[in-house]
């Protein structure tokens, strides 16, 4: 599915690199690098990544650039971002 | 004066850029807002640059061209509430957004199309909020916007149409799809309703899809159970009786699960303004509307699913007929678009009465299983509420604090409605998206259509493009939500 874009940079979550290419979501990144969950509950602990994939339901609070808590799915990635995890 | 667009428009996909170019190409000052940050909708989700074989993209395409040399795009920017403007304008509306550097845009206009679309709409179940199980609205947007295939071994499970072309869509992607497995019916493809609706070819593409990748249909089974520590391992697939109740299971293993019950459309806006609304079919509550896709409040126009979920070629019509008619207003509706709108209507409604979700699935569910996944509400703690006495939607929801949290009910409103036997109600939520206090404190600064902050088609809408007033650095899908906007602060209603 990957030809269809141009060059690839990374972001690192959790100081380590995450290939990224151009047009995807931090949420999506992070997805296809096998990282499907990315921050627990505050309740249960549970832990949490997509779900609803298109800015609904909240379940994929994340860390960007030191800013919380940010959606995953609907935030483009860019160069360098990153990404922290709880 | 601070200037004032004749039309905003909010969202991006088929029906709302239909419904801005018709009003801008008939000469009205026109702004579209959207929280993408490029145009598409849901249908039309494409990443940049890439021109996936979706039917009817190159001529989206060509519309979204078209429009960004006629109309003003704020794209990154999320609606979060709109009013009517103090009477001195003889009306008009003023539309609150938060920019992609999280500031605060206000937009003035005369009229209003809402073509917010929908979202999907998933049942609870035990396990459902371990990570691998995505909304199958979800596993497609990773899809279709961003390449990503959602999962290696995946299941696809719910109700209605859309699973089909999200199966063939992930197994055409590569992904091993273990079985598409629809709650209702129990006709399998070869009888599905979208041959009665004429869409023979349609439902025969995605019978082929299927067979070449050996992915099992299979009616009246559902997904009943996730299973997993950390993340998904495997499913409970069950065999259903026509109310949906269990009669035999199995298990799964998989590391995915695109699951769906139909969709939600999004109203917010049109309720905050007062607009009627009614239940279709599926019971979701959906703004009323004219043959002209007038709402019941002046001013106000609707297009696509929050007028009645019902697909991308009947949203772009409606879109058109709304702009249209807000160009001009006492023209008679065209005879064949309104013949067409009425035709895709009922094809609309015969699958909503196709595909309804059966009462057996509350039996699905256990004492501690999550219904409200944000608040992290069991379901016995829904069934107290209940118990103490709460009979409407919103006592329960204070009682039990479903639906209380960041979604605001989105994804569990329906559940927690047939959990505790009241009617789906719309949804009262005075901020339509969360939005910081700064943005709050800081309402001022109307957008002005004869401002130069933000030239119209210089861009090619298709690509990310700097947002109107933004600043250097700012993007797209950035600053969506804050930590400054809280849940209680969210809960007004
Ligand atoms: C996740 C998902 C995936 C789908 N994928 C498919 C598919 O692959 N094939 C198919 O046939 N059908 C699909 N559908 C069904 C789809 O909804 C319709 O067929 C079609 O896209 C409807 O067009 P629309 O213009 O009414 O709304 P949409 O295409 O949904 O467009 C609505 C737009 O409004 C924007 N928006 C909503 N609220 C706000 C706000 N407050 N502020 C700013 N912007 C806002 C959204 O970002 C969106 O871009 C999907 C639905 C969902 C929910
Ligand atoms: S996955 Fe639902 S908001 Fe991001």
């Amino acid at each position: 599915m990957t030809d269809a874009f141009e060059i690839a940079f990374e972001i690192t979550v959790d100081g380590r690199p995450v290939p990224v290419t151009p047009g995807q979501t931090v949420g999506a990144a992070l997805h296809a690098a096998g990282i499907r969950s990315w921050r627990t509950t505050r309740l249960g602990g549970r832990p949490r990544g997509l779900f609803c994939g298109i800015g609904v339901c909240f379940d994929c609070l994340v860390t960007v650039n030191g800013r919380p808590p940010e959606r995953a799915c609907l935030l483009q990635a860019r160069p360098g971002d990153e990404v922290t995890t709880s | 004066m601070t200037g004032r667009y004749d039309l905003a428009v909010v969202g991006g996909g088929p029906a709302g850029v239909a419904g801005a170019l018709t009003a801008a190409l008939a000469g009205l000052s026109v702004v579209l807002v959207d929280s993408g940050a490029r145009l598409g909708g849901q249908y039309f989700r494409h990443p940049a640059g890439a021109h996936p074989g979706t039917p009817g993209l190159d001529r989206f395409l060509r519309q979204s061209r078209a429009l960004a040399d006629r109309a003003d795009l704020l794209l990154g920017h999320q609606a979060w509430a709109v009013e009517h403007t103090a009477a001195e304008h003889d009306g008009g509306f003023t539309l609150r957004c938060t920019a992609p550097d999280g500031s605060p845009v206000a937009v003035a206009s005369r009229r209003l199309l809402i073509a917010t679309g929908a979202h999907d709409r998933p049942l609870p179940f035990p396990g459902w909020d371990l990570p691998g199980v995505l909304t199958a609205g979800g596993a497609q947007a990773l899809l279709k916007g961003n390449g990503v295939v959602a999962g290696r071994r995946i299941v696809v499970a719910g109700t209605g149409p859309f699973l089909l072309p999200v199966a063939t869509g992930l197994a055409g992607a590569g992904a091993d799809v273990l079985g598409v497995f629809e709650a209702g019916g129990g006709l399998g493809l070869a009888r599905h309703p979208l041959l009665a609706a004429g869409k023979a070819g349609e439902a025969a593409g995605y019978a082929l899809a299927l067979a070449r990748h050996r992915v099992p249909y299979r009616t009246r089974q559902a997904v009943v159970a996730a299973h997993g520590e950390r993340e998904l391992e495997a499913v409970t697939v069950a065999r259903l009786d026509r109310d949906w109740n269990v009669l035999s299971t199995r298990r799964v293993a998989c590391d995915t699960l695109a699951t769906g019950y139909g969709f939600v459309p999004q109203i917010d806006l049109g309720v905050q303004l007062g607009c009627r609304t009614r239940a279709d079919p599926d019971g979701s509550p959906v703004l009323v509307v004219d043959a002209r896709q007038r709402t019941s409040v002046p001013g106000v126009w609707a297009a696509g699913e929050p007028a009645g979920v019902g697909g991308r070629e009947l949203a772009e019509l409606e879109g058109r007929i709304a702009g249209r008619t807000i160009s001009a207003e006492h023209d008679p509706v065209p005879g064949a678009p309104a013949r067409r709108r009425e035709r895709l209507r009922a094809f609309a409604r015969a699958l909503l009465e196709a595909y309804p979700i059966r009462p057996g699935w509350q039996r699905w569910l256990r004492d501690d299983t999550l219904v409200c996944r944000c608040e992290e509400v069991p379901l016995a703690r829904v069934r107290e509420a209940r118990e103490l006495g709460a009979t409407d939607a919103r006592s329960v929801k204070l009682l039990s604090r479903a639906g209380m949290g960041w979604c605001q009910g989105r994804v569990c409103g329906h559940a927690v409605a047939c959990l505790t036997g009241v009617p789906v109600t719309q949804p009262r939520r005075p901020l339509a998206q969360p939005v910081t206090l700064g943005a709050l404190a800081a309402l001022t600064d109307t957008h002005d259509p004869a401002g130069a902050q933000h030239p119209a088609g210089s861009q090619d809408p298709t690509g990310p493009r700097e947002p109107a007033g933004g600043q250097a650095g700012s993007r797209a899908g950035d600053r969506n939500s804050s930590a400054a906007s809280t849940t209680d602060g969210k809960d007004s209603a």
